[in-house]
């Protein structure tokens, strides 16, 4: 069963896990299984991403690994503390942001921090000292002063993040980070988290809808749906278990058949003539596409246009929730199919 | 270009960040961090708004002005209301009677005096009800579960409220004793050693109540039942007891519940202390059973806190 969704092809390579789920479950009301029995490791200093639709379980993992939520069954090890047994040291070692505003709105934002530094058992001038460095990281020197009732959703989102890090946490639980952030804000606050990972060597948990930037910034990625995790691995090795990139090749010589030419070229996975123009699946499509254009060539044809389509998480994520057909090349074959029996029905 | 200003100042800030030396940070890990910046918390809520201050005293106060005046019972009795027709019983042998009967009574000449006493109990009652509240409206907030999530005392968050309720309906009470006195309650007995006696008394109650009403909202998530349960429970609270009428003229069960009910016994000791009232118990005894009221609830409090604020 493990094998099937671990796309991973590395292994641990030596790194160090420093959070060990085993077999984690939680059950709401006797019935609703909104984590079920999942299995996974974090790598230190890497960034995590934890991706899934609406109701997934992604919230409801982070609340039983932040010791909010007591887990139906099943353990988990985090900075080398048993959630069940020491949940209080992993309370000291780890930090959260949850995924809704949850700072007191009452207060100034540099008290927030300042409470967290407390509860943290940070001496004062300590906590002075981080929370201004804190409030220069997100960038809310200005407004530090300022009651959180008056600050705009990016904001509290920014100040949530310096509130989490406050005792400068081994590992950091970022639920859904840059939800309803304007682009700005939202590259703002992945700055922040890659800097969190260079800089620090901090692990990072993040949970995100926004499979670009799962994509650009997190070194392995696990998808959950329906509390089962269906796939862990690299970005690339998950694209890669989609099969390969996509490229469109038109040739001038509509006549010919240069199927069995392409297929020949290096890394090229499949071959198939469309209409006008051939499609294939190859991997490194950046060199192998001028590597098919060469062997086009020299074979005395020419090539009249060509697009490469590298596949995204997008893919990925729907191929492996099961919300888009499983295979999807007959998909497109037979929507390319009726269109042109639509065409041709108009001619 | 802006951000790359920017990018430079983090990455500054970041440095500095990193230079300091983890090890050399004293963290305190005691079973008590966190409290008082907990309880200061809630203070700050309270004392930064005075309009809320001025709204929870306003209460009691009008009791005081209005019932407390209105409630004239030695009126019942001075000659000028009523004689017994053929007895020319002398005006002041009426009031001497009236006086009596006042004295056996209420333990003071006047109702206003022994009501002011019933107020202070009256105005922690309802201070400590209100604790309860705020751990509804932390939980939704989500200010709770991120409380939750740092390593502080699971009891500190429950003694944090506590402690700022007992402080800040201490300080109301202190109000409503001035405003007391301002209108007319009886001074003649009051000492110093009277005050601290009755503020160390309404302590004790206050702790307990705070903790009772806190207790009943660790797991609730809706503020509706919340009041529902506070609703429930204050009037019996205050109408079961000797704050607003003395219990010896009760019907017999009910004597029974004001026997129960710790805000007989604060309201007891405050009208020993600074009336000089005889008591409806030993004055050793209330402060007893206060203590005994007080301690048993935030421990209790303590050990559910644990157990239940995380689900
Ligand atoms: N306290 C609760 N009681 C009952 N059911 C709950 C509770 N919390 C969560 N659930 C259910 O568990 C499932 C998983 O919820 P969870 O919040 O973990 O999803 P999520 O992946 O974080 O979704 P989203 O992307 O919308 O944040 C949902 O079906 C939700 O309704
Ligand atoms: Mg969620």
């Amino acid at each position: 069963m493990e094998q099937s969704i671990d796309a991973q092809t590395s292994g641990e390579n030596g790194r160090t896990s420093i959070i060990d789920v085993e077999k984690l479950t939680r059950v709401f009301d006797n019935k609703l299984r909104a984590v079920d029995s999942i299995s996974f490791k974090v790598y230190e200093g890497e960034i995590f991403g934890f991706l899934g639709p609406n109701g997934a379980g992604k919230t409801t993992t982070i609340k039983m690994l932040t010791t909010l939520l007591k887990p139906t069954s099943g353990d988990a090890v985090i900075c080398g503390h048993d959630l069940r047994k020491s949940p209080q040291q992993v309370r000291w070692s780890v930090g959260v942001v949850p995924q809704e505003y949850t700072a007191d709105e009452d207060m100034t934002g540099i008290e927030n921090i300042m409470l967290f530094a407390n509860l943290y058992g940070i001496p004062k001038e300590i906590g002075r000292k981080r929370a201004d460095e804190l409030l220069a990281l997100v960038e809310l020197q200005d407004a530090s002063g300022r009651k959180v009732s008056t600050y705009s959703g990016g904001m509290r989102r920014r100040l949530e993040l310096a509130c989490g890090l406050v005792n400068h946490p081994r590992v950091l639980f970022l639920d859904e980070p840059t939800l309803g952030l304007d682009v700005q804000t939202r590259t703002a606050v992945w700055r922040y988290i890659r800097l969190l990972k260079e800089e620090y060597r901090m692990t990072l948990f993040v949970t995100t809808h926004y499979l670009e930037e799962a994509d650009g910034l997190c070194d392995r990625v696990g998808i959950i749906d329906n509390g089962k995790i269906v796939r862990i691995g690299t970005t690339s090795e998950l694209k890669a278990s989609v099969g390969g990139d996509a490229i469109e090749l038109g040739i001038k010589e509509k006549d010919v058949d240069l199927t069995s030419l392409i297929s020949g070229v290096d890394k090229v996975i499949s071959v198939r003539k469309e209409d006008d123009h051939y499609r294939i699946k190859a991997d490194m499509g950046e060199e192998t596409a001028p590597a098919i254009m060469d062997a086009v060539r020299s074979a005395g044809y020419h090539v009249d246009r060509i697009s490469l389509t590298k596949p995204t998480l997008d893919e990925v994520y729907l191929e492996f929730t099961g919300h888009k057909l499983r295979d999807e090349e007959s998909g497109n074959q037979h929507v390319m199919a009726q269109q042109r029996t639509v065409r041709r029905a108009r001619a | 270009m802006i951000s790359m200003v920017q990018t430079a100042n983090t990455n500054n800030v970041t440095r500095r960040y990193l230079v300091e030396e983890e090890r050399d940070v004293p963290i305190n890990r005691g079973m008590l961090h966190g409290l008082w910046a907990l309880t200061n918390r809630e203070l700050k809520k309270w004392y930064k708004v005075p309009v809320l201050l001025f709204l929870s005293i306003i209460q009691p106060i009008i009791w005081l002005g209005l019932f407390g005046k209105a409630m004239n019972f030695g009126a019942l009795f001075t000659g000028t209301s009523f004689n017994i027709p053929g007895l020319n019983i002398p005006k002041s042998t009426l009031d001497l009677i009236a006086k009596q009967a006042m004295l056996s009574t209420f333990g003071t000449t006047d109702y206003f005096s022994f009501l002011a006493v019933g107020m202070l109990s009256f105005i922690i009652l309802f201070t400590a009800m209100f604790s309860g509240m705020s751990i509804v409206w932390d939980r939704r907030f989500g200010f709770l579960d991120k409380l939750l999530s740092t390593p502080v005392a699971r009891g500190s968050i429950i003694m944090g409220k506590v402690l700022s309720s007992v402080i800040r309906s201490l300080a109301q009470a202190a109000i409503v004793l001035i405003v007391a006195v301002l209108l007319g309650m009886d001074t003649s007995k009051l000492t110093v050693a009277g005050l601290a006696g009755t503020f160390a008394a309404m302590f004790l109650m206050a702790m307990g109540l705070s903790a009772l009403f806190l207790m009943l909202a660790l797991r609730s998530t809706d503020w509706q039942s919340q009041m529902a349960i506070m609703n429930l429970l204050n009037l019996p609270l205050l109408f079961a007891s000797n704050a607003l009428f003395p219990s010896k003229l009760m019907p017999a069960w009910l004597q029974v519940v004001t026997k129960l009910n710790p805000v007989s016994y604060a309201t007891d000791a405050g009208r020993q202390l600074l009336l000089g009232s005889p008591g409806f118990a030993p004055l050793g005894f209330d402060f007893l059973f206060l203590v005994a009221f007080a301690a048993l609830f935030s421990g209790f409090g303590i050990f559910l806190s644990w157990r239940y604020l995380s689900r």
